[in-house]
């Protein structure tokens, strides 16, 4: 069988699924779960630093940078200013240039500021920075984003965290067709089949942060995940059969008594 | 200590005063900070952190350090 290797930026993974490291009740279960998960990349989000209490685990403790890529992400941020100067200082702690870029436009839904984002895609990618865009599902305002030099274009499913799956299955369909960087689906996955369902559109990867880390046992769904997002990828690999809406015997005719 | 060469900095929204002659270095020492696992801003410009020993405080400077944490 061919290696499947997903290629971002130049850069080679063998896993199609990329976790986020948020909401967990705590970094061991965390860490866990990515491990179980089989994650090569984790979403991560740049904050203060606790200055008044010292002790306090650092997410590097527990997740180490050198063995798993950190994607710097600009969750929080709702303009380009501050997406902008969020993701200079993530590159400040470690030389990352691969990041995530989220500009929010709506405190309620989390949908994304589609001007902002790409206003943010087009200087990050002028200073050398990749940039894989959390973005609506909308082709064209996709189109532009990777005209403008996007790593990656991250549709949403649903809104972040809703767990609700693929609501636009057109649309995904479509960029599905017209997006020759790698197409991630970013936030709404709620369960296995949803991450299924959008490797067999021919997604490249999925992004899930939420269906793992609130799940009532992380590790078991970090696992289902793993296997949802390999079984899904080698389905579309193996090209289906046709549906068909009439019957086909699955044992022959020829000697039958 | 003389009231005069004490200046008050924000550090990651904080006030603290300091002597006048603190230096950033002297500032993420007496924090403990681990160096290498942070960004460091002064001013909304993010500081070369080889520079740290070389950069002193005036009143009123404002210093971000932010590191990772979890997020999707």
């Amino acid at each position: 069988m061919k290696s499947d290797i997903l290629k971002i930026a130049n850069k080679k993974f063998k896993s199609r699924l990329i976790v986020g490291t948020g909401k967990y009740k705590n970094m061991k279960e965390c860490a866990e779960a990515i491990k179980i998960s089989g994650a090569e990349i984790v979403t991560v989000a740049l904050r203060r630093v606790n200055i008044s209490d010292k002790s306090k685990p650092l997410l590097m403790d527990y997740i180490d940078p050198k063995k798993i890529m950190y994607l710097p992400n600009t969750a929080g941020c709702f303009t380009s200013k501050d997406a902008l100067r969020t993701l200079r200082l993530a590159r400040e702690i470690g030389g990352w240039k691969l990041v995530k870029l989220e500009v929010l436009g709506d405190k309620k839904n989390l949908f994304p500021e589609m001007i902002e984002t790409l206003k943010s895609t087009e200087v990050l990618t002028k200073e050398g920075f990749k940039v894989m865009v959390y973005c609506n599902d909308d082709p064209l305002m996709c189109k532009r984003l990777e005209n403008s030099g996007a790593a990656a274009i991250m549709p949403l499913a649903a809104p972040i965290g809703s767990g609700l799956g693929i609501q636009n299955k057109t649309n995904i369909r479509i960029l599905r067709k017209q997006t020759k960087v790698p197409l991630i689906i970013d936030a709404g996955i709620g369960q296995a089949s949803d991450a299924v369902e959008a490797m067999e559109m021919g997604c490249d990867a999925v992004l899930i942060n939420t269906a793992i880390a609130k799940a009532k046992d992380p590790f078991q769904m970090a696992e289902s995940m793993k296997y949802a997002v390999l079984s899904g990828r080698k389905s579309f690999l193996s090209g289906r059969i046709m549906p068909n809406f009439q019957g086909s015997p699955t044992s022959p005719k020829e000697g039958l008594i | 200590m003389n009231k005069k060469n004490k200046i008050k900095i924000v550090v990651n929204g904080k006030i603290l005063t300091v002597n006048l002659n603190f230096s950033l270095k002297n500032l993420i020492e007496k924090l403990k900070t681990p160096i290498n696992k942070v960004a460091i801003e002064l001013n909304e410009e993010i500081v070369d952190k080889k520079k740290l020993s070389k950069i002193f405080f005036k009143n009123k400077d404002k210093v971000e350090i932010v590191h990772f944490i979890g997020g999707g």
